[in-house]
């Protein structure tokens, strides 16, 4: 890509400012993906961390897993609570449903890396092949997310008893169906705070993820890459794709896990 | 007529099976470090030992993510050094906010 008769290799159309160089051997836009991904470790590194400093300032659930009830008083243990898999209403089944989400996660972080290794080799379309089945994963995450939000927003059917200060600043004692930003039937209410705010962020990047997949594939469709001369773009829009990856994995295990 | 002008002018090169391999090899293990957390999940006793195997694990995985997934083992060491060496703050902050939390522990309960 660079030109070989300058010594720092700089392109003769961008000019050692406008990114023409490649500092660390890497081209300005991968660079730049690096720096933007770190930046971002660090903000849900900061969400993350937070959560496990509210979790240790209140008890945790300590009597036997079977007899479980969901309380203010106490952090809940997450395979009592996310324990719910579409079409199988009433059925006890810890973890499964999320098992299936972080499942197909990854299988999408390893289409796309199967996209990247063909976008090396120039071969348009294996590039499209994988790109779609990356998509397809990504969107399917989504669905799996928005069903388990549903779920934790409507709750079981028996709820559970609290005693909270509620909207308009009363004592309340009453039964406690799912969960918004004031109560919740399974936990203190930063429990579900904390939910909301972590697993919707880990969403709304996905959701930006599987766009960039669209114009990406979209763009391999149609020879754009191949007029341009590289498919360097699927691998920057890949780096993005596995760091939703790399985070769910953390979100996993402090969520469901922990 | 735009469909004819479409075929590509770059040479595609074959596909290198070692390499398709060494990818669906990664993907093995991150399936498996995660069913392993899965297990450990539902027959170990909750615990500081559970939660320490628990990020061990998650880490581990972390680690092929980037490396493997993302090539970052493949860019040149300054570059690696400059996305690894600034994640010691996050040690700093989880030692700070494990403090905090649990005297706000002591202080409540």
């Amino acid at each position: 890509m660079s030109a070989q008769s300058t010594a720092i290799g700089v392109s003769s159309k961008r000019g050692v400012w406008g990114g023409g160089n490649e500092p660390l051997k890497a081209s300005y836009g991968k660079l730049m993906m690096w720096f933007f991904l770190l930046s971002d470790i660090f903000t849900f590194a900061a969400f993350l961390i937070t959560y496990l400093a509210t979790r240790v300032t209140y008890p945790a659930y300590a009597g036997p897993a079977d007899s479980f009830v969901g309380s203010n008083q106490y952090w809940p243990i997450p395979e009592l609570v996310f324990e719910a898999v579409p079409f199988l209403h009433g059925v006890h089944a810890p973890l499964v449903f999320v098992g299936i989400m972080t499942f197909i996660l990854i299988s999408s972080s390893v289409t796309m890396v199967l996209a990247v290794e063909a976008g090396h080799r120039n071969d348009r379309n294996d590039v499209v092949k994988w790109m779609l089945w990356t998509i397809v994963g990504g969107a399917t995450f989504l669905g799996c997310q928005a069903w388990e939000w549903n779920h934790f927003i409507h709750g079981t059917d028996a709820g559970s008893v609290l005693t909270y200060i509620n909207g308009l600043n009363q004592e309340v004692t009453e039964t406690v169906f799912g969960a918004n930003l004031v109560v919740n039937e399974y936990g203190p209410a930063t429990f579900a705070q904390l939910f909301f705010f972590i697993t919707g962020f880990h969403g709304f990047h996905v959701t930006i993820g599987v766009v960039l997949l669209f114009l990406c594939f979209y763009q391999a469709a149609v020879g754009v890459y191949d007029r341009r001369g590289h498919y360097e773009m699927v691998e920057k829009i890949g780096l993005y794709w596995h760091f939703v990856d790399l985070v769910w994995v953390f979100v996993f295990t402090l969520f469901y896990l922990i | 007529m735009e469909i004819q002008q479409n075929k590509s002018t770059l040479e595609v090169t074959p596909r290198n099976d070692e390499k398709i391999k060494k990818i669906w090899k990664t993907a093995g293990i991150l399936l498996a470090l995660t069913i392993a957390e899965f297990i450990m999940a539902f027959t170990m006793d909750r615990g500081i030992l559970l939660y320490a195997l628990f990020i061990a694990l998650t880490i581990w995985k972390a680690k092929y993510i980037m490396m493997e997934f993302m090539h970052l083992g493949d860019e040149v060491k300054p570059l690696f050094y400059s996305i690894i060496v600034p994640l010691i703050f996050l040690i700093w902050l989880l030692i700070a906010l494990a403090k905090e939390g649990t005297d706000i522990f002591n202080m409540r309960w």
